[in-house]
C-alpha cells in the first residue's frame, strides 16, 4: 500500500485526492479511470479492497477513518467526501 | 485408437514450469542438460526463481495472490497455451468439464509471516483480511479456475513433497472416473524464508554447507528451492476427438503411506518400492522397459540411500544398475510441494529431448549407495521397449511418509 502522503498533520483536499487516487491505482485501477463520478464496482474493487483502503487511509493518511465508515461507499467520489470529512477539510 | 485400453490412456497435451532454472518448460530443459546450477538466493541454502510477477500477471491479482499461485498461475498458462487454450479465444472444453488439481506442501508462509509483522508492530486493526486467502494452500488451484473459467472440481492435494505427483494422480483418476474431460494439475510452492529454512536445518534436512549434492558421498542435505509445474491431462480419446497433439502420456501412477514416522523414511525402504511397483503395474511397464529415473534424490544422507533401496527392490539390482537416474535437485532445489508436478515435466521433457539430465553437483558417487547408473553428463537415452517407447519413472516423497511414482512416456522418434 502506498506510502505517499504519510503525515502527522492534517492532510488538505489536493493531497486526500492525490492520496485516495494513488491507492486506488495500488490496488490495480487505471489512474485515467479513478474519476470521481466511477462506480467501485465497474472499477472492480471489493469490499476485501475497500478493508485495505481504509487501513491505508488511517495508517498512512493519519485520517481517523474505521473501516465500518466504508460500509455502503459505492463511487469514488464517497470515498473523499468521507475522507474530507474525516480530515475536518469539508 | 480404435483399442478402448488405448483411448483411456491419459495423455499430456501441455505442459509448463517456472523454476529457479527460470520461466519455461524449455529454459527448464536446456539448462538442466546443460548442468546449470540456480545460484544462492537470499539464504545459502535457498534457490530462487527469476520471476517478477508483475512481468506475467496484471496488478490486482498480483497483490491478491502469494507468489507460490503467481508461479502455479504463470506455469499453467504456458501449459495450457500449449493444450490450445488461449486467452480470448474459444476454449476447447466446456467449462464445467475442467478439473483443477493444484499440490502444495506449505501454503502461502510468505504471506502469512508478513501479516503476523503487521499484527506485532502495528495492531490486529492493520491484519490484511487478504491474509487468509493468499495464504490458503488451495489458494492456486482457486485462482487457476477463476483466471481461466474453469467450474469442474478444483481443490488442493497437500502431502508435503510428494504433493505434486499425487496432484498428478489425483487428476488422472478424475479423468479415468468420468469426472472430467481436461484435467490441469501440477504442485506450486514459495516457501523459502529465513524461518522456513531454520526450521528444516533444525530438522538435519537441509544443507548446512548451502549445496544440494544428491547422491554424493559428501552430500549434507537439500537447498530450498521454489517454483510451480503444470501439466494438462485428457484421455487419449478426448485429444483426439478434437485433434489435440499428445505430447507423452502418465500411463502409471501409485501412492503409499510408510505409517513410520513423520520425518524419517521407513527403514527398509518397502512402501516406497511398493509405489513404484504398483505404478509400473498400472502401466503394464516392466522394470527393464524403463528408459530412465528422475529420482526423488533430495540430497539428505537418509533419503538417497533409502530411495537406492527402494528402486532397488522394485526394479531389481541388474535392472537399476544399468538404468540412467539423475535428481534435479542439485540445479533447481527442493521445491517441496512442487516437485514431483516439476520433476514429472522434467521427466517428459527428457523423454521428448531423448536427452537425460545430469545430476548437478554430484562429484564423487557414493559407493555407500550400490551399483548404479547415476547420470553426470547430459545422456542420450534409448528405449529399452520392443515397442520403441521411451519410458520414464518419476518418484517423489514427502514428510509424513507419503511416497508416490508416476511412469511416464513418449513415444519413441525414428
Amino acid at each position: 500500500m502506498s506510502e505517499t502522503s504519510a503525515t502527522s498533520t492534517t492532510p488538505d483536499r489536493a493531497a486526500i485526492e492525490q492520496f485516495i487516487t494513488d491507492a486506488l491505482v495500488e490496488l490495480g485501477v487505471d489512474e485515467g479511470d479513478v474519476l470521481p463520478g466511477a462506480a467501485l464496482d465497474d472499477l472492480e474493487i471489493d469490499s476485501l479492497d475497500m478493508v485495505e483502503l481504509a487501513q491505508s487511509v488511517k495508517r498512512d493518511l493519519g485520517v481517523p477513518v474505521r473501516t465500518k465508515d466504508f460500509d455502503g461507499i459505492e463511487t469514488v467520489g464517497q470515498i473523499l467526501e468521507l475522507c474530507y470529512r474525516k480530515a475536518g477539510v469539508e | 485408437m480404435s483399442d478402448p485400453q488405448r483411448g483411456r490412456e491419459v495423455v499430456v497435451t501441455g505442459f509448463g514450469a517456472v523454476t529457479p532454472l527460470g520461466v519455461g518448460a524449455g529454459v527448464l530443459h536446456e539448462r538442466a542438460v546443460a548442468g546449470d546450477t540456480a545460484p544462492a538466493g537470499s539464504h545459502p541454502a535457498v534457490r530462487h526463481a527469476d520471476f517478477t510477477a508483475g512481468d506475467h500477471l496484471p496488478r490486482n491479482l498480483v497483490r491478491r495472490t502469494d507468489r507460490f499461485t503467481q508461479l502455479a498461475l504463470v506455469a499453467a498458462e504456458e501449459a495450457l497455451t500449449r493444450a490450445g487454450h488461449r486467452a480470448g479465444a474459444p476454449s476447447p472444453w466446456l467449462p464445467e468439464r475442467v478439473a483443477c488439481v493444484i499440490g502444495c506442501g506449505l501454503g502461502g508462509t510468505a504471506s502469512f509471516e508478513a501479516q503476523r509483522e503487521v499484527y506485532e508492530k502495528e495492531g490486529a486493526g492493520f491484519v490484511s483480511p487478504l491474509m487468509i486467502p493468499q495464504m490458503m494452500a488451495n489458494a492456486a488451484a482457486a485462482h487457476l479456475s477463476m483466471r481461466h473459467g474453469f467450474r469442474g472440481e478444483s481443490l488442493c492435494v497437500a502431502s508435503a513433497c510428494s504433493s505434486g505427483a499425487q496432484a498428478v494422480g489425483t487428476g488422472m483418476r478424475l479423468l479415468a472416473s468420468g469426472a472430467a474431460d481436461a484435467v490441469v494439475v501440477g504442485g506450486a510452492e514459495a516457501s523459502s524464508s529465513d524461518l522456513v529454512a531454520a526450521s528444516f536445518a533444525n530438522a538435519g534436512a537441509l544443507s548446512p554447507s548451502g549445496s544440494s549434492r544428491p547422491f554424493d558421498r559428501d552430500r549434507d542435505g537439500f537447498v530450498i528451492g521454489e517454483g510451480a509445474g503444470i501439466l494438462v491431462l485428457e484421455t487419449a480419446a478426448g485429444a483426439a476427438r478434437r485433434g489435440a497433439e499428445a505430447l507423452g502420456a502418465v500411463r502409471g501412477y501409485a501412492a503409499t503411506s510408510d505409517a513410520h514416522h513423520v520425518t524419517a523414511p521407513a527403514p527398509d525402504g518397502g512402501p516406497a518400492a511398493r509405489a513404484v511397483t504398483l505404478a509400473l503395474r498400472e502401466a503394464s511397464v516392466a522394470p527393464g522397459e524403463l528408459a530412465y529415473v528422475n529420482a526423488h534424490g533430495t540430497g539428505t544422507a537418509l533419503n538417497d540411500r533409502l530411495e537406492c533401496e527402494a528402486l532397488r527392490q522394485a526394479l531389481g539390482a541388474d535392472v537399476l544398475a544399468e538404468l540412467p537416474l539423475s535428481s534435479g535437485k542439485g540445479a533447481l532445489g527442493h521445491l517441496f510441494g512442487a516437485a514431483g508436478a516439476v520433476e514429472a515435466v522434467a521427466t517428459l521433457q527428457a523423454l521428448r529431448h531423448g536427452v537425460a539430465p545430469p545430476t548437478a553437483g554430484l562429484r564423487h558417487p557414493d559407493p555407500a549407495l550400490g551399483p548404479l547408473d547415476l547420470v553426470r553428463a547430459a545422456r542420450k537415452l534409448t528405449t529399452r521397449a520392443r515397442t520403441g517407447v521411451l519410458y520414464g519413472l518419476s518418484t517423489s516423497f514427502g514428510f509424513g511418509g507419503h511416497n508416490a511414482a508416476l511412469v511416464l512416456a513418449v513415444e519413441g522418434r525414428s
